[in-house]
């Protein structure tokens, strides 16, 4: 299989420094390895990301949408982007998934300059994107879902064709392997719920030997208990060696899962940390912009605004800044 | 990832047994088959003649020239698009080829040719202009539908002199290509046509192509959600087109069926038709959203439109009432789609 190469190749490239730690992704032995080595990483000692951004930036005609972005995504790491509806999340995944190209900075995968002109090349780089708005086709089976644009085949020529037997055994048992059960890989795919959705496409591209994998905001449409299902998929994709992108607006889901933040607002990146760097009401702060808060609090008081409303604002002043409310 | 870690074999105690009769009732065409029955049964009791082995088999002949164009169009409509420009390009494809072998004198297999690189052209054009400016398709091919109407009109008269073709049924190689696309076989005493052939042919491909290839796969997904299947690496631009070729290529077939029949054409033909083609395809079961559907489906909605337009006949009533059945037609197979789609859902 073609990831096996690539894992080899970063092996090589990792030199001596970074002992053994390119062989993730090819069994669970490799976990502990892989958790080791994230007491040892910071920021900018690793030799090759995985994935390194610099100074990105994008316009859409006279719209911009991203500048000065600088990232990066490591084997085995989660690594978090946050940022307010229209921040550019979904811009930078979009570049980094061969959607959109970027128009300033460099993007590199394994060290190498790169340019992705289209989504099929992005897989091919072992790049896997689960997107917010388009994860899988609804009325089809998720059994084809699965296998969607790599489909299995047997057979030569024009006699070329599904191995639909195999296909199925594999979905399902790739499902079972993630703690997914489904109950037959014959439903189409828009029967399941908005969870079981996300985990299909996210198995998918942990099969098709993704090396990096892309979540926009996986648990937005999600209730309490879907979410914490998908981050424990997250985390189950990470223990398997990938490199994960998480993006949330939500610094409740980010922060347990994540190894590294990055905050985008209004298209600048207004942070970059890694964990042990950041509390989480650190992070909840900087996310909310807390004075902002505090603003909006007195101005729904000097509307004569409703009781409540003001009273849960200030809590969230509270909680952002540790301060007690008066 | 090389370790597959089988889970049992377990049939889940939450699917419910589904059985015979409920995984036929979750197929794209029951409305269809439903419809076919029914009407198959009324005109037997209404007219008796149509049980019979040769009416039966010109209902099989007039169900294949509508049953083939319907098998490249319900292709195209489960990969999400319309082609308005079917009918006339029936057309436009058995003009070139008779313009073009009388014209330059040549055998007519050469215009045959000519022909099918034509079809495949304007198939090709269609799809191209759609993926290009992102248009719906039905403005494109309502142009190209446009276009070739008058395209159709104006060289027929411009080459020939005439709004028909002049016959080429002296011409070199035209026995041998009737014998190909117009033939009578007698089979036990009943005379059946190529194209019911060409057309059971037809589907059966289509349907092995679309249930069990990567093509089909892709099909499927272009018209269910271009966008995710394109973010799984899905070429959804050369699927796309090749629909759009496929319904060129099934023209081109027909056109040569139409054109060795007889031995010239009418430059205004075609005009309308491909409404039935649609109607055929959506009888069938085919979404108008696209994504769903099968070639078989279009196969069933073609043979209800042939058991109405000859049953009509058949039963020595004034054929005005063809348009009427077919409309009723319709709408009781998609209703009947419709229901028996959010009952096998909701099971
Ligand atoms: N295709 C596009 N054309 C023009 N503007 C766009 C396009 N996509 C996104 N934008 C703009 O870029 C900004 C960032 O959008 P996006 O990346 O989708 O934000 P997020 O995912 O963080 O909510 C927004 O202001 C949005 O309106
Ligand atoms: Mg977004």
């Amino acid at each position: 299989m073609a990831s096996n190469d690539m894992t080899s190749n970063e092996t090589a490239k990792h030199g001596p420094g970074g002992a053994g730690t390119g062989a993730h992704g090819a069994g669970p032995d490799i976990d502990q390895e892989t958790l080791l080595q994230h007491e040892k990483d910071t920021l900018t000692h690793t030799p090759v990301h995985l994935m390194e951004l610099e100074a990105v930036g994008k316009h859409y005609g006279n719209i911009i949408a991203l500048t000065e972005v600088t990232m990066a995504v490591d084997m085995g790491r989660v690594t978090c982007v946050l940022g307010d509806n229209g921040a550019g999340k979904s811009t930078l995944i979009k570049i980094i998934a061969g959607l959109h190209q970027h128009d300033e900075g460099t993007f590199k995968i394994m060290g190498e300059e790169r340019r992705l002109g289209s989504p099929r090349e992005a897989l091919d780089a072992g790049i896997a994107a689960v997107y917010q708005d388009l994860a899988v086709v609804g009325l089809m089976p998720i059994w084809r879902n699965f296998f969607l644009g790599s489909e299995i085949t047997i057979g030569r020529g024009p006699f070329r064709r599904l191995d639909v037997k195999r296909m199925k055994e594999v979905t399902k048992s790739e499902l079972a392997q993630m703690g997914i059960d489904l109950r037959d890989v014959e439903q189409p795919v828009g029967q399941l719920s908005g969870g079981e959705r996300q985990c299909v496409a996210i198995a998918r591209a942990v099969h098709f030997g993704a090396k990096a994998l892309i979540l926009d905001e996986p648990t937005a449409a999600l209730g309490v208990k879907q979410s914490g299902v998908v981050l424990r998929y997250i985390l189950q994709a990470r223990d398997r060696g990938l490199g994960v992108i998480f993006i949330t607006h939500n610094p409740h889901h980010a922060y347990p899962v994540g190894d590294r933040f990055l905050l985008l607002k209004r298209g600048k990146s207004i942070g970059y940390y890694d964990k042990k760097d950041i509390t989480l009401e650190e992070l909840t702060a900087q996310m909310a912009g807390g004075a902002e808060l505090a603003e909006l609090a007195h101005e729904l008081e000097a509307m004569g605004g409703h009781g409540e409303l003001v009273d849960q604002v200030q809590a969230e002043v509270a909680e952002t800044t540790g301060q007690t409310p008066r | 990832m090389t370790t597959l870690i089988k889970p049992p074999p377990a049939l889940d105690e939450r699917v419910g047994r589904r059985s015979m009769v409920a995984n036929l009732l979750g197929r794209p065409e029951i409305g269809a088959l439903v419809g076919a029955i029914v009407l198959f049964i009324f005109f037997s009791i209404v007219a008796p003649v149509f049980l019979q082995a040769n009416s039966f088999a010109t209902v099989l002949y007039g169900s294949s020239t509508i049953g083939i164009m319907a098998v490249g169009v319900a292709l195209l409509m489960i990969g999400g698009e319309f082609d308005l420009s079917a009918g006339v390009a029936v057309i436009s494809s058995a003009l070139t080829a008779s313009l073009f072998s009388w014209y330059f004198s040549t055998n007519v297999w050469i215009g045959v040719g000519l022909a099918l690189v034509v079809s495949l052209t304007i198939g090709f054009v269609n799809g191209w202009i759609l993926m290009k400016t992102k248009l719906p398709s039905f403005i494109v091919t309502l142009a190209t539908f446009l276009m070739l109407t008058g395209l159709n009109l104006a060289l027929t008269r411009l080459i020939g002199g005439s709004v028909a073709t002049p016959s080429i049924a002296t011409m070199d190689g035209f026995a041998s290509a009737q014998a190909v696309f117009s033939n009578d076989f007698i089979i036990a005493g009943v005379d059946i046509k190529s194209p019911v052939f060409i057309w059971i042919i037809l589907v059966a491909i289509t349907s092995w192509l679309l249930l069990r290839t990567r093509v089909g796969n892709w099909i499927f997904a272009v018209g269910g959600d271009a966008n995710a299947a394109r973010a799984v690496g899905v070429p959804v631009r050369w699927t796309k087109i090749g629909l759009f070729m496929g319904v060129g290529f099934c023209g081109w077939v027909l056109g040569m069926h139409n054109l060795f029949a007889f031995d010239a054409v009418q430059s205004g033909e075609g005009i309308g038709n491909e409404f039935l083609y649609i109607i055929a395809a959506v009888i069938g079961g085919c979404l108008l959203t696209g994504g769903y559907g099968s070639a078989i489906g279009g196969a069933i909605g073609a043979f209800i439109f042939g058991m109405a337009n000859k049953g009509i006949v058949y039963a020595q009533w004034n054929p005005d009432w063809f348009k009427f059945f077919l409309g009723l037609m319709l709408l009781l197979a998609t209703i009947v789609n419709l229901i028996v789609k959010r009952r096998a859902d909701s099971k």
